[in-house]
């Protein structure tokens, strides 16, 4: 069976005045594949995220996220999608509970929804005894963590994850991927993008940008056979330093 | 000595930040701080550089104490913090020359220490800070910091959220400073920028876990480590987990990271135990340890 698609952009392009922050391109992703976005700061990866997850409206080109039209209906890409970013993720000054309920809320879960939800999430993540703490006063990794399983409390057939272990400690990094691969392998697409290059390498496949354009996209294994190279962060530097 | 930290505490409220920190930084040495967020390292930076008191110990920088010559010191050192802290409204010309008349000097007097960096950055001196891009930002307040020709520069996350090119292009200008006779401190959550300093500190939850050179730290793993890989990595993972005499299970770009509790460990028992759980294509070989490994091994 082909497995269908979740993403496809074709020539989507974002232009500001006249600079062309994203320029024609091209690509798919599949249900419950792991795709790395990556690219160089300035590259364009998030204008070209925030083109799919329908709070952008490119300049021209065409795409669909979760079989929806990134210009007819960017509301319902909103509804079927998950995002997660380092940058913004929960509410710090809400405990665990009152955020899983606020963004079960925003998602449109019934009451009964999100209690058992809530339940299942915080055992799942060994969050009983801080349940009822600030989000505010975790650590950092334990936020992460929350922030990834709360973008999924919907269950969305597709979470875009922006750069979302800067800074996480290597055990903690390790364990959030555990939680990707896990999320993978029910069968949810993960859209992520980051700057550590061995987590390139735990995608199924990546794409890299190169000044609005992406320049190679292929599983990690063909893109070092393709560039001669030991490890992802050489095809990178290969590629993103002309 | 350069830096001497001796017995260095300091707590928030009921968060303790530092615990009874001791370390020495060379004079010329490029010095390592490798720590995730919330290890402590920027409040470390902070005493260093006089902008807040430790609740005990001492340090000297440059043979200054950062109490009682908290002045000299500031003449002496560089500090480019973590969060862009430059006037976003003045232009990148603008910066510079305010740093320089805080600091008594010129752009002239010192121009050749940050050349090579403000060079990258000069044909948009007259843009304003905060229409920069990342890299550019980074390259500004590197020059910023050291218009006055410090002899300790502190440097703190300078490539956190920065891509690998300009990462490696940074580290590449620390490299040249260094040549120059200039002591710097600086730290870092990416564990394979480690190997580039001449000795590094591990730190976490307010705690050195070790100190040696990049080279030392990695021979004193106390496992033998073997990548692993199979057709399907989740279940990977939840099987290895599963193995009795695991010791550590750690995805590490495209292989799983094993050691096993058992001195005489025979990969083709695992191997055998794999299969039985329906996984094909499976490989284990020994492989390398690097930092990152030591660091998860002292940090459980």
């Amino acid at each position: 069976m082909k497995k269908t698609n979740i993403i496809q952009a074709k020539n989507l392009t974002k232009k500001f005045g006249d600079f062309t922050a994203v320029n024609a391109i091209t690509f798919e992703v599949k249900q419950g594949e792991i795709f790395g976005f990556l690219g160089a700061n300035g590259a364009g990866k998030t204008t070209a995220m925030k083109m799919l997850i329908g709070i952008s409206t490119p300049t021209s080109g065409e795409a669909e996220v979760a079989g929806l039209d990134v210009y007819k209906n960017p509301e319902g890409i909103k509804k079927s999608i998950g995002y997660m970013s380092q940058k913004f993720a929960l509410y710090d000054d809400l405990t665990v509970k009152e955020n899983i309920t606020f963004f079960g809320g925003i998602y449109g879960l019934s009451r009964q929804q999100i209690k058992e939800k809530s339940t299942l999430l915080i055992n799942e993540l060994g969050l009983q005894k801080v349940a009822g703490e600030l989000v505010g006063s975790l650590p950092l990794g334990w936020k992460q963590k929350l922030a990834f399983s709360v973008a999924l409390l919907h269950d969305p057939k597709i979470i875009f994850l922006d750069e979302p272990t800067g800074g996480v400690d290597p055990i903690t990094r390790r364990q959030f991927w555990e939680m990707i691969y896990k999320t993978a392998y029910e069968g949810t697409t993960v859209f992520v993008t980051t700057h550590y290059m061995d987590e390139a390498e735990y995608c199924n496949r990546v794409s890299i940008m190169v000044d609005g354009k992406i320049e190679a996209l292929d599983t990690p294994k063909k893109l070092k056979e393709q560039f001669n190279v030991a490890s992802m962060n050489d095809v990178f530097l290969k590629l993103a330093r002309g | 000595m350069s830096i001497s930290i001796q017995h260095i505490s300091k707590s928030y409220e009921d968060v303790t930040a530092l615990k009874d920190i001791s370390f020495e930084v060379k004079e010329g040495e490029l010095f390592g701080l490798i720590g995730p967020d919330g290890a402590g390292k920027t409040t470390l930076f902070r005493i260093l550089t006089t902008l807040l008191f430790a609740d005990e110990g001492t340090a000297t920088v440059a043979g200054y104490d950062v109490v009682d010559n908290y002045k000299d010191i500031r003449n002496h050192v560089g500090y480019m913090p973590g969060r862009f802290s430059l006037y976003q409204d003045l232009t990148v010309e603008e910066n510079l020359t305010f740093f320089a008349t805080i600091f008594g000097t010129t752009i002239e007097e010192n121009y050749d220490l940050i050349k090579d960096i403000y060079v990258q950055i000069e044909p948009f001196k007259n843009r304003r800070a905060g229409k920069l891009s990342g890299g550019m930002k980074q390259k500004l307040a590197l020059s910023c910091a050291l218009i006055h020709k410090p002899n300790v520069l502190f440097l703190d996350e300078p490539t956190t959220g920065v891509d690998p090119v300009s990462r490696k292009e940074f580290w590449e200008m620390l490299k040249r400073l260094q040549k120059k006779g200039i002591t710097m401190l600086v730290s870092t959550p990416y564990m394979d920028e480690a190997a580039l300093c001449d000795r590094i500190a591990l730190i976490q939850d307010g705690a050195i876990l070790e100190i040696d050179t990049p080279q030392e730290i990695i021979k004193h793993y106390p496992k033998k480590i073997y990548d692993i890989k199979a057709n399907n990595m989740y279940e990977l993972i939840l099987y290895l987990n599963e193995y009795q005499y695991n010791h550590s299970v750690y995805p590490f770009g495209e292989f799983i990271h094993y050691t096993d509790k058992r001195d005489d460990f025979n990969p083709d028992e695992l191997v055998q135990f794999l299969k039985d759980k329906g996984l094909e294509n499976i490989t284990i070989q020994p492989t390398a340890t690097t930092i990152e490994d030591t660091f998860m091994e002292l940090a459980r």
